[in-house]
């Protein structure tokens, strides 16, 4: 099997060139991610220039700190992620498993926290809809807004998640088979800038959607 | 072509990215509890602007990336810049000549 995935392709010129092809490809699979989640960063940017006060003070009833932890987790991920790509390139078939579980166990405690933040949405009727209520909101009506962004963009980044964590199961049984080394590791490289780049969108929706107006600062 | 490829970066790069990303993760968590008035969302942007190129450079080796795979990257910034500023130019002005219905 190794030596089927290793063969170069008769259409590539050497090795190198083959694999600049993967990583030219991947990338321009993530521009278009980055499209996916521009469309609701713009959304968003919108419905909070339009309804600051609201924005502000749903904002407040998520969690800073077990936001911060979660985010914590998941830059762990990324760096167990990187490693596990470090030894796929000098071919420490044990360590690259290691690290693939840890990133795997990592991505798993994110979407566990995640999982409580969403419950303690549902407890709270704060899931827009025809049950919302946001006690203590500036804007209750446009409080929805918020959580509609919340929920969106927190859902679809999971929904990243999710099918990265199939990804790295996949990845751990072909590394196991050693069929990663230092001539070859494409698809744990490719998976790697697909993991880092969800790190990415998550380090813009936690200051987003957790830090807004924190101090207090706008009601003054 | 260089011999890009075959770069290995060293472990204590990405031991150094990590601890800066995990600092600046509680650094603003804790200062977005500081009243700085407008200045509080310029402040987190700008760290996770920093932190994010801080990702893509080194934990997906954009830094040590061939020139057209860097394009690539820059054009995707650049897109996602211009669908969020034209849209909000548009925005943030519509104030100005009293659009009814604003």
């Amino acid at each position: 099997m190794a030596s089927q995935s290793t063969a170069l392709q008769h259409h590539f010129e050497n090795a190198e060139q083959q694999k600049d092809a993967s990583t030219i490809g991947m990338w321009v699979f993530l521009v278009t991610e980055i499209m996916f989640f521009g469309g609701l960063f713009l959304a968003y940017m919108v419905y909070r220039q339009a309804y600051p006060a609201a924005f502000a003070s749903a904002s407040n009833k998520t969690d800073l700190w077990l936001g911060a932890a979660n985010t914590t987790v998941l830059i762990c991920s990324s760096l167990t992620m990187a490693l596990a790509v470090h030894y796929a390139s000098i071919g420490k078939k044990n360590l690259i498993v290691l690290f693939l579980v840890l990133t795997l166990l990592l991505g798993g405690t994110f979407l566990g926290v995640k999982s409580v933040e969403y419950h303690d949405k549902w407890v709270h009727h704060e899931i827009p809809g025809a049950n919302f209520e946001c006690e203590g909101c500036a804007d209750a009506q446009h409080a929805s807004l918020f959580f509609a962004c919340y929920f969106g963009m927190t859902g679809l980044h999971a929904t990243h998640m999710i099918i990265g964590i199939f990804i790295i199961l996949y990845l751990i049984v072909k590394a196991r088979k050693g069929d990663y080394g230092p001539e070859w590791h494409t698809p744990v490289e490719m998976f790697g800038l697909y993991w880092h780049f969800v790190d990415i969108v998550w380090i813009f929706l936690f200051p987003l959607l957790y830090l807004i107006d924190r101090s207090g600062g706008l009601k003054g | 072509m260089a011999d890009h490829t075959h770069h290995i970066v060293p472990k204590r790069v990405y031991f150094a990215v990590f601890t800066a990303l995990i600092v600046l993760t509680w650094v603003t968590a804790w200062i977005s509890t500081v009243d700085l008035g407008r200045m509080n969302l310029v402040v987190a942007l700008s760290i996770a602007v920093f932190k994010a190129s801080l990702v893509v450079l080194f934990f997906m080796h954009i830094a040590y990336a061939t020139k057209l795979t860097k394009m690539i990257v820059f054009s995707g910034i650049y897109w996602l810049i211009l669908l969020l500023f034209i849209t909000m130019e548009d925005i943030w002005t519509r104030g100005w000549m009293g659009v009814p219905g604003r």
